[in-house]
Formats: structure tokens, C-alpha cells, sequence
């Protein structure tokens, strides 16, 4: 009797001490973030940027094309609609941004147009579903803030279907106004000369810059400028969305003045055109 | 985009909840600091600077020359500088970094925040004795530089809460009212020098008149909002104060809820509903609006006076979007212009705890650095902030700069220069809300009372009292009000235990029971023996 009981005594503990060390170990990972000083954010972002391109691999074919379910807008129609009404769209994830405290700013589209999507209600477990390529039906408000249309206070369901987009060639509507036209979608530049940013602390001018007027340290958001045609434009690799381990981040500090380069990203507006850039290599 | 965009809100709501998540593990605490006898300059000490900065490069530098001087001064102390353009992502990263002691040595903080972190033992270092030791006070005499002396006291006395000083202050500022005169008087209305909500009220719907086809009569273009306030939950804080009405109390009993607050949303629905009032977080920054001839009447903080005015020197809209118009800066709107009230804010140090006293010191002298005239006049001017100090308020070369203002549109930009007068001159009317654990989520919730009538007024939602009721429980609930605790303390939902919890839980109390089935077999089998032997 005495042994069996010591024997069961034993094996509870080893099991509740079993117990307890695994649940150190969900705490670390999900709970507490390293004793870094970078951002929580950031980092899920990158993790969850790299799983999601990661996934694409294996998610199935792209759905043709748009089939909406019922009570569903076009891409027409949400364009249409006003700003601060209630809007249902269907769309596919193509890139996250960021998930913070239940809510989560993710990069949508479907086969004709992008949907923003800002700090839609979104739970971790929830936001780990949201792979590239996943269809979801989302309902919330239209929005718009400095020029960027967008769908805020929504909720979503995930649906059976994938997609995910190409990019669009938008240089040649750099400098047009057709270019609104393509907010917020997965674009592409093509042949962009690389200009100075600004002035280092010596003054010699640099390709990029921390914060748009160098302000920031390595982690914050890149600035830099490119120029096609005799027009410059400022473009930024968001911190959020690539961050500092990130391919096009490094890529983008490694820019020399007058490289020609191809980019792709999302088409994201803040008082004009304000390219999120995710991908940066030398010009064919 | 030059102003951090909305991606720094996700941080201020959330980073709350992660200090329940890493308390539960969190830092055994400090032994308390006590002030050395000396400091040793002969041993090496490296420590971390968090600082906060509005996105500005000339801030940087400024962080940058003082750290190098201040590393000449004392060579023994290295200074790492980590740059942060939002308070909200630094009070994060210090919750996130108590748990694992591995806060930085000094930050740049808000007195609210500070509040959240003194959760952990000995965590932030109370300095009230630091401050008045004779030999590395603010008048010390083994300090290898010219003391700060006097703090401005009301400014002092901000950072003086739960029985000590826990923090100094770096800058001050306030909210100031930047108004398009030119816009007030092409309406036919003279610009007071007080300007009452009333008037706000009145002028703001007078420039919302549109004509047949949409077009804003003031302006002739198709964007317009006339009033546009950046931190709502300044704008409740400062309404409910000028009317002597309830917010909250110094040891954290919650007043928020009241009827003044639900009169006070009445009002802003009203306005909110004729498009002549909105918000940052609903429409962008205010100075956007101000500079492109679209908003009368922007309020902001003195800290963002670099940003309004036709010939603000940074700006985020292009050139050809500027309009030309006079700017016109302003207290805040008042209710009684014969007792102004307005809000006192800025960036704080605090300095935290390590297990090295000597650690601590050079934290202390470093900060103490930061509040020395070079230092503070120089970071002063990049905004419409004013020194913390009497002595660099005092200083000929800041009274210089104060008098010059217009000169140019750079040092010397007018808008800024008549913001940091607003402040100076108005010490004596600013006040600032209790801090208590949870006052940043009080504060949160009084931004969002604003934020979501507001909203709802545009999306054609009917406002009425059961819309209110509602609301105030929907906002209480949010942040966890009125509970006890705040959001603070459990605002995120934990949702079930997780499994290996149950299985710790379970196999513990499969032990006692066995245990106990153990003990009681046994003591029955002796009871058993001994009766046997009786």
C-alpha cells in the first residue's frame, strides 16, 4: 500500500511539475516578450509576415474570380459608397500589418481592388488564421483619414476561398491621378532611379533616412526616395509591417544613391501617395 | 508622412494588459535605494536613455550633444540613447521590460505611466532625498557641473504623487488654440482674446454653411472642418474642469460619469453632427487641416506649434496646399474667460531602480544634466515648450530668443514663440489630473466618450439617453472602471486556463488527496492496532 501510494504521489508530482514547466514556457511565448526593447508588435508582424508568405506555398489554387455572397458589395459598390456608412466586403489577406490588444491592421484585396483594414476586431488565435491568400467577409464603416480609405471598426468571418494578388505595374501612373485608383492594392515600380534622402550628421547626402527626417534609430520606419521621369517621390518601408529583420529592410539600407531599382508594395495614402514598400531588388 | 501616423494608438490601449501578464512573473523588486555617501568616479558605469522625441531632428541632436557633453564631464558614465517618437510605445516597452529587470536606466515618461510601473517593488526610484542632498542635489556641491537649482514648482509638484517625488520634470506645455483669423473675420466675427466655447460653438457652424452643390461657403473648396481637436481626452479633462465638475479624485475614486460629462457629449454631438467639429483620431491632424485653409480653429499642444500656420517650418501636406491666412494662437476655449483653466502636460524623467546604488547615481546625475540651462534652453526652442527650471527661464539668451520671435520662420517662427508665452504666462491657471493606478485608462476613457459620439453623430446614429446610458457602460467596461481597478487590471479577457494549468491544478490536488488518503489509512490502521490491544 505504502509504495503504491508513494509511487502514486511521485508520478502526480512529476506530472504537476511537467505541468507547471510547460506553462512557463507558453507564458514566455505568448505572454512576455523578450527583454528587448523593441516593439511587441513589430515582431509578431515579422513572424507573421514571414509565416504568411511561408504558407502561400502551400494554400490552395486562387479562386478564379469574384463570386460575392449574398448581401456582399462589389469592389464597385464599396467605392461608391459614402464614407461613414456600413460596409460588407469580401476580400483575401495579402499582407499584416500588426495586431495589438484584440485588434488587427491587415492589407486586403480582391481581384479589383484593396480594402485597408484598421484595428478590425480580431483575436491572437484569430489573427494566427489570417494567412496570405485567406478569405474573409468582413462588415464595418468606410472610412478615411488623410486621404487613406479604409474599413474601420469591423468585425470579420473567415471563408473557404484564396487569392492571392500579383502586383500591378503602376509606374507609368506615378504622377497621374488614376493612380487613387489603386489604393491600398499590391503594386509594383519598375526602373526607379534612387535620389538622396537627406544629409547625414556631416552632411553628405544619404539613400535613406530613420523617420522621415532622420529622427529615428535602426527598427523605426525607413524613408527614401526614388525619381522616374524627373519626379521624386518618398516611400517608406513600414516598421510595422517589415521590420528590421526583414530582407527589404536591410535591402533598403544597402541603397546606394543612383541604383535603379524595382519595388513592390502596398499602395497605403497619408496626404498623397505613401507606398508601403515590401520588396526591393536591382532593376532588370 | 513626417507625423507618426495612427499606428502609435493600437500601443496606448493596449499596453495596459500587458502589465497583468508580466506581473504574474514579474521582477522580485529592487532592494530600496538609499542615497550613497559618494559617488565613485574612479568605477565605470554604462546606462540606457530612453527618450522621447515629437519626430524632430534638431530634439535628437540636442539628446546627442548632451549625452556627449555630459560623458566629457564624466567619463566614467556611458550614456546609450534609444529614441522613441511615442510615449505610448515606451510606456510598453517598460511594462514589458519590468519583468525581466531589464527596464532602461532613465525615461522620459508621463506621471500617469509612472504610476502603472510603481505596481513592482522599488521598480522606479523615489527622489525626494536625491533632489535635496547637499552633495548631488540640485544644489549639490560634488556635482562636476553648474546645478539646475529651482524647478518651477508647480511643475514639480506634478511629478509628487503616492508620497514622493517620482520623477522631475524635462519640458512643460500645454494645449493652445491656433486659430485662421482671417477665416473668424471674413465670417464677421472679431477674434476675443479669450475665446469662450460659446463662441467656438457659434463661428464653427457659421464656416460649416455649404451652398447647393457642397461646397463650403467659407472656404470655396469641398473639405472643411471647422473645429478639429487632437487629444480628446484633454478636451473632456479641460471641459469638466472649467465647469468644477467631477472627473476623478486624488486617491482614484472615478467621477467621469456624471451629468455635467453627459451634457458637455450633448453639446459635441450637436456640433459633431453639422460637420462643424471633429477629431485626429476620426478626420488626421489638426495642422493638416489648418494649413490646407480647411479648419478655423485647431487645438494641439504648444509642443506641435512648429506644424500650424501658413508658414509653419514643417508640415506634412504639400506646398501648393497651403492657403495664406494670419494664425492667431490662443488659451484654450474657456468657460469662464475671468478664470481660465488649462492643462499642464510635457515629458518627465524618471530614473529606475537597479541593484548597483552607484548605478542609480549616475542615472541621477545624468538626469539632473538634462535640466541644466544648455539643455533645456536649447530643447525649449525646438518647440513651444518652456524650461522646467527658474534659472533657464531666467537665462538672457532664453529671454533673447523669447523677444525675437518672427524674426524667422525657424528659431524665431511667431506661432511657436506665442505658444510658449501662452504657457508662461499662464503657469499659474494650468492644472493636471490626479495620478493614481488606472489614471491612464480614466484618461483613455474620456478621450473615447468624445471619440465615439462623435462618431457616432457621422455614421447618422441617434444620440439621445439611452445612447448615453449605454456608452457610459460600454466605455466602463472597456476600460474597467469603476470596478476597483482598471483596464490595468484585467481589461484583456483571459479567456479558459490553459491546459497545462489544469493539469498543475489537478495533479496538486490528486496529491493532497492522496496525501490525505494516506495519512488517514495510516492513522486507522493504528487506531486499529492499538484497539486490537486493548
Amino acid at each position: 500500500m505504502k509504495k503504491t501510494l508513494v509511487m502514486a504521489l511521485a508520478l502526480t508530482l512529476t506530472v504537476a511539475f511537467a505541468g507547471c514547466g510547460n506553462a512557463t514556457d507558453n507564458n514566455t511565448n505568448t505572454e512576455t516578450t523578450p527583454a528587448t526593447t523593441e516593439s511587441t508588435v513589430a515582431e509578431s508582424t515579422v513572424e507573421d509576415t514571414t509565416e504568411a508568405t511561408d504558407d502561400a506555398e502551400t494554400t490552395p489554387a486562387d479562386d478564379a474570380e469574384d463570386v460575392k455572397s449574398e448581401g456582399v458589395m462589389t469592389y464597385a459598390e464599396y467605392v461608391a459608397a459614402d464614407l461613414d456608412t456600413e460596409v460588407t466586403v469580401e476580400t483575401y489577406v495579402q499582407a499584416k500589418q500588426s495586431w495589438w490588444d484584440n485588434k488587427a491592421t491587415v492589407y486586403t484585396q480582391d481581384h479589383d481592388g484593396g480594402y485597408f483594414l484598421y484595428n478590425m476586431a480580431c483575436s491572437e488565435e484569430d489573427y494566427a488564421k489570417l494567412e496570405k491568400g485567406t478569405k474573409i467577409k468582413v462588415t464595418g464603416f468606410k472610412s478615411e483619414w488623410s486621404g487613406e480609405v479604409e474599413i474601420i471598426d469591423a468585425t470579420f468571418e473567415i471563408e473557404d476561398g484564396s487569392y492571392v494578388a500579383e502586383p500591378v505595374d503602376v509606374t507609368a501612373d506615378l504622377a497621374s491621378d488614376d493612380l487613387i485608383n489603386y489604393q491600398n492594392q499590391f503594386v509594383s515600380f519598375k526602373g526607379m532611379t534612387v535620389e538622396a534622402a537627406g544629409q547625414d550628421d556631416a552632411g553628405n547626402d544619404v539613400a535613406f533616412l530613420y523617420n522621415w527626417d532622420g529622427s529615428g534609430t535602426d527598427g523605426d520606419d525607413l524613408y527614401f526616395t526614388v525619381s522616374k521621369d524627373g519626379a521624386s517621390y518618398s516611400f517608406t518601408v513600414e516598421s510595422y509591417l517589415c521590420d528590421k529583420d526583414s530582407d527589404v529592410y536591410a535591402a533598403v539600407k544597402n541603397l546606394s544613391i543612383g541604383d535603379v531599382i524595382d519595388l513592390e508594395g502596398f499602395l497605403y495614402w497619408y496626404e498623397g501617395v505613401n507606398p508601403h514598400i515590401t520588396s526591393v531588388t536591382a532593376a532588370n | 508622412m513626417k507625423h507618426v501616423w495612427k499606428k502609435a494608438l493600437p500601443f496606448l490601449l493596449g499596453a495596459a494588459s500587458a502589465l497583468l501578464l508580466t506581473g504574474c512573473h514579474g521582477s522580485k523588486g529592487a532592494k530600496e535605494f538609499t542615497v550613497p555617501d559618494t559617488f565613485d568616479t574612479g568605477k565605470n558605469y554604462e546606462i540606457t536613455f530612453w527618450a522621447k522625441n515629437d519626430t524632430n531632428k534638431t530634439q535628437t541632436d540636442i539628446y546627442k550633444q548632451a549625452i556627449s557633453d555630459f560623458e566629457s564631464l564624466y567619463p566614467n558614465i556611458k550614456v546609450n540613447l534609444r529614441l522613441y517618437t511615442d510615449y505610448g510605445k515606451i510606456y510598453n516597452d517598460v511594462i514589458t521590460n519590468i519583468a525581466t529587470d531589464t527596464t532602461p536606466n532613465v525615461c522620459i515618461t508621463y506621471p500617469d505611466h509612472i504610476a502603472t510601473y510603481l505596481t513592482g517593488n522599488n521598480v522606479v526610484v523615489p527622489l525626494d532625498e536625491l533632489m535635496t542632498d547637499e552633495k548631488y542635489g540640485f544644489s549639490g556641491s560634488d556635482v562636476n557641473f553648474e546645478t539646475p537649482g529651482e524647478i518651477i514648482p508647480q511643475f514639480l509638484e506634478e511629478c509628487s504623487f503616492a508620497g514622493h517625488y517620482y520623477a522631475v520634470p524635462y519640458m512643460r506645455s500645454t494645449e493652445a488654440l491656433y486659430v485662421n483669423k482671417t477665416y473668424v473675420e471674413k465670417l464677421g466675427y472679431e477674434l476675443p482674446d479669450v475665446v469662450t466655447w460659446d463662441f467656438i460653438w457659434e463661428v464653427s457652424e457659421k464656416a460649416a454653411e455649404k451652398d447647393a452643390d457642397g461646397t463650403y461657403l467659407l472656404n470655396g473648396q469641398k473639405v472643411m472642418i471647422p473645429f478639429i481637436y487632437k487629444s480628446t481626452d484633454n478636451m473632456m479633462i479641460q471641459m469638466l474642469k472649467q465647469l468644477d465638475a467631477g472627473y476623478s479624485t486624488s486617491d482614484g475614486a472615478i467621477e467621469l460619469f456624471n451629468d455635467t460629462t453627459r451634457s458637455l457629449l450633448f453639446t459635441i454631438a450637436e456640433h459633431a453632427k453639422s460637420g462643424a467639429f471633429s477629431t485626429f483620431k476620426i478626420s488626421s491632424y489638426p495642422a493638416n487641416f489648418l494649413n490646407a485653409g480647411q479648419c478655423v480653429f485647431a487645438i494641439d499642444s504648444t509642443a506641435g506649434a512648429t506644424w500650424m500656420g501658413t508658414h509653419a517650418p514643417l508640415s506634412d501636406i504639400s506646398e501648393e496646399a497651403f492657403v495664406d491666412f494670419e494664425t492667431a494662437v490662443r488659451m484654450i476655449p474657456q468657460a469662464d474667460p475671468e478664470n481660465p483653466q488649462m492643462i499642464s502636460q510635457g515629458p518627465s524623467l524618471c530614473i529606475f531602480n537597479k541593484k548597483d546604488s552607484g548605478e542609480v547615481m549616475a542615472s541621477w546625475l545624468f538626469t539632473q544634466y538634462l535640466l541644466t540651462n544648455k539643455v533645456q534652453i536649447a530643447y525649449a526652442e525646438t518647440e513651444g515648450y518652456v524650461p522646467v527650471t527658474v534659472k533657464a527661464q531666467a537665462d538672457p539668451s532664453y529671454q533673447d530668443y523669447l523677444s525675437r520671435y518672427g524674426e524667422d520662420n525657424g528659431t524665431h517662427y511667431d506661432v511657436k514663440i506665442k505658444a510658449s508665452e501662452l504657457l508662461l504666462e499662464h503657469v499659474d491657471d494650468t492644472f493636471v489630473t490626479p495620478v493614481f493606478n488606472g489614471s491612464a485608462s480614466l484618461r483613455d476613457a474620456a478621450g473615447q466618450l468624445i471619440e465615439n459620439v462623435t462618431k457616432s453623430c457621422r455614421r447618422k446614429e441617434t444620440i439621445d439617453d439611452t445612447y448615453m446610458d449605454k456608452l457610459f457602460t460600454d466605455v466602463q467596461s472597456l476600460y474597467r472602471l469603476g470596478q476597483g481597478t482598471d483596464s490595468i487590471s484585467g481589461k484583456k479577457n483571459l479567456g479558459k486556463l490553459p491546459m497545462e494549468a489544469v493539469v498543475l491544478l489537478a495533479s496538486l490536488i490528486t496529491a493532497w488527496v492522496l496525501i490525505i488518503l494516506y495519512v488517514s489509512v495510516e492513522y486507522l490502521k493504528k487506531k486499529k492496532t492499538i484497539d486490537k490491544k486493548h
